[in-house]
């Protein structure tokens, strides 16, 4: 089977402090990857570098596309680029304000993204808004409001929403549930889970929670000062951690 | 129950495990190295129970976790169908968990707020099941558990022990496994749930199911399984 992702010998230095040195992995249509590690780890820094918000100094990030199979998108011209960042791509921001048009009603921000992709039919763009907001347990009353008069659990659903609509093949999220309530970050996991199993979706995350991992991810990735310690199949990962690393990360986690 | 005679051969065993060993090695406490197990040898036959039995701290649990995948196995093969769980990546024991294999753990760890019938039904979609044919399914087997209609729309998180365990093996029995992993499967169970779930574990032997139990329950034990294997014998302080 062709990965639909497979990233290389990624490098990536801040002038002389290490983003992250040799990371590698290889992602597969419908497997959510998760990537786990504490604050200055690189695990944002390798999913930047992924869907093309860095610019890695080193490494290849070769994506599966529909129309030319596996193409490095780091060697692709910028305007192919941003059409795989409309398409095919999206990315769930942890701050939903960073992904969505906070002066743009909930409508409009998903609308957008169609629009984006060539949809001009006003009443179907509207329907799809529509449908979408209760996808992601939004009132569709509430179509023409601001996101500004949301909450933040109802802000990221709709930043899931407007990322989703166009029916991406990848999803990239940088910590989706961080900053959210307990009671709303299941729900937001619940309602994720739902749409990566219907969808087939493939999408990594990049996370401190381990909680979150477990629940969403098929495999793991440990990651520490830049590099990759540890692989594996989640709950192996969690529950036989191989890596001293991973042994204390797992063993630090405070239990409800 | 018939002890003994272990005819499984490599063809027609549904799980071979051969010379299998496990260790442990503790990074953060002076990198001590724990053998828990060696030269581990096991086959079960499709439609055949296998209960494993020996003190608690034997290794029962370590080697079921280890043919789910979940634990690391230091060397050896583990084999179910056609996959060794020893050498597979990630994705093919991913594969074998949704068609092939199944476990019913003790506790159950699921996303909160999801309603119980969703949990149940949730193995089944994940196979491609249409929605309204797995929550039938799921419906069928929560009524067979006894699980109140009512609470079927709640998550199970909030349930009794004994609700959560009936809810788990809902789960866990939901798809048709061709190879079962109990672990203490009628712990928390009243007599009559008890015999629920023993025919539940008859009617997967008689369709074929390899199946692998812990049961301190020995009368359940006696019922339902076809051998019993020690594994003391199979933790590295015991010449193997």
């Amino acid at each position: 089977m062709t990965p639909l992702l497979s990233v290389e010998g990624l490098n990536k230095t801040y002038g002389a402090h290490l983003g992250c040195r040799d990371v590698g992995l290889d992602l597969f249509p419908g497997e959510v990857l998760g990537i786990v590690g504490e604050s200055g780890s690189g695990k944002t820094t390798v999913l930047n570098c992924m869907a093309g918000h860095l610019v890695p100094d080193r490494g290849r990030v070769v994506f599966d596309t529909r129309a030319k199979g596996p193409r490095d998108v780091l060697t692709m011209s910028e305007s192919e680029r941003r059409m795989l960042g409309r398409t095919d791509w999206a990315f769930v921001h942890q701050n939903a304000r960073d992904g969505l048009r906070m002066g743009v009603s909930a409508g409009g921000n998903v609308g957008e993204r169609l629009m984006a992709v060539g949809a001009r039919n006003y009443g179907r763009i509207r329907q799809t808004a529509e449908d979408w907001l209760t996808r992601v347990e939004i009132d569709a009353a509430r179509i023409d409001d601001r996101p500004t008069t949301f909450s933040g659990g109802m802000q990221q659903r709709l930043q899931i929403a407007r990322n989703l609509v166009t029916g991406p093949r990848l999803v990239f999220m940088d910590e989706p549930t961080g900053g959210l309530d307990v009671s709303v970050q299941a729900r937001l996991l619940d309602l994720l889970r739902g749409l990566v199993r219907d969808m087939g979706l493939s999408a990594i995350i990049v996370t401190h929670d381990l909680a979150v991992v477990r629940l969403l991810a098929d495999r793991l990735l440990v990651m520490k000062s830049g590099e990759v310690v540890e692989h594996g199949l989640t709950d192996q990962v969690l529950d036989d951690p191989q890596h001293g690393y991973t042994q204390l990360l797992v063993s630090s986690v405070l239990q409800a | 129950m018939t002890v003994g005679q272990d005819k499984g051969g490599k063809t027609d065993a549904m799980i071979e495990i051969e010379n299998l060993s496990k260790t442990f090695t503790l990074h953060n406490q002076g990198g001590v190295v724990i053998r828990v197990m060696a030269g581990a040898d096991l086959s079960v036959r499709a439609g055949e129970c296998v209960a494993l039995t020996g003190a608690s701290g034997s290794g029962k649990s370590t080697l079921m976790r280890m043919i789910y995948g979940n634990y690391l196995a230091a060397d050896g093969a583990i084999r179910v169908g056609d996959v060794d769980v020893a050498r597979a990546a990630p994705r093919e024991i991913l594969a074998l968990r949704r068609d092939t294999l199944g476990y019913v753990s003790q506790f159950l760890r699921v996303v909160p707020r999801v309603p119980t019938l969703d949990v149940v039904a949730e193995p089944l979609r994940r196979l491609g099941m249409r929605d309204d044919n797995a929550r039938d399914r799921a419906a069928h087997l929560l009524i067979r558990l006894n699980i109140p209609e009512a609470l079927w729309a709640l998550s199970p998180t909030t349930f009794s022990g004994g609700e959560q365990q009936r809810v788990n093996i809902a789960r866990g029995f939901a798809h048709p496994y061709p190879a079962l992993l109990l672990d203490e499967p009628t712990a928390a169970l009243d007599a009559d749930n008890r015999a629920v779930v023993l025919d539940l574990i008859v009617e997967a032997k008689v369709r074929g199911a390899a199946i692998v139990g812990i049961f301190h329950d020995t009368e359940a034990r006696d019922r339902v399984c076809n051998r019993i294997v020690d594994v003391t014998g199979f933790s590295s302080g015991h010449a193997a």
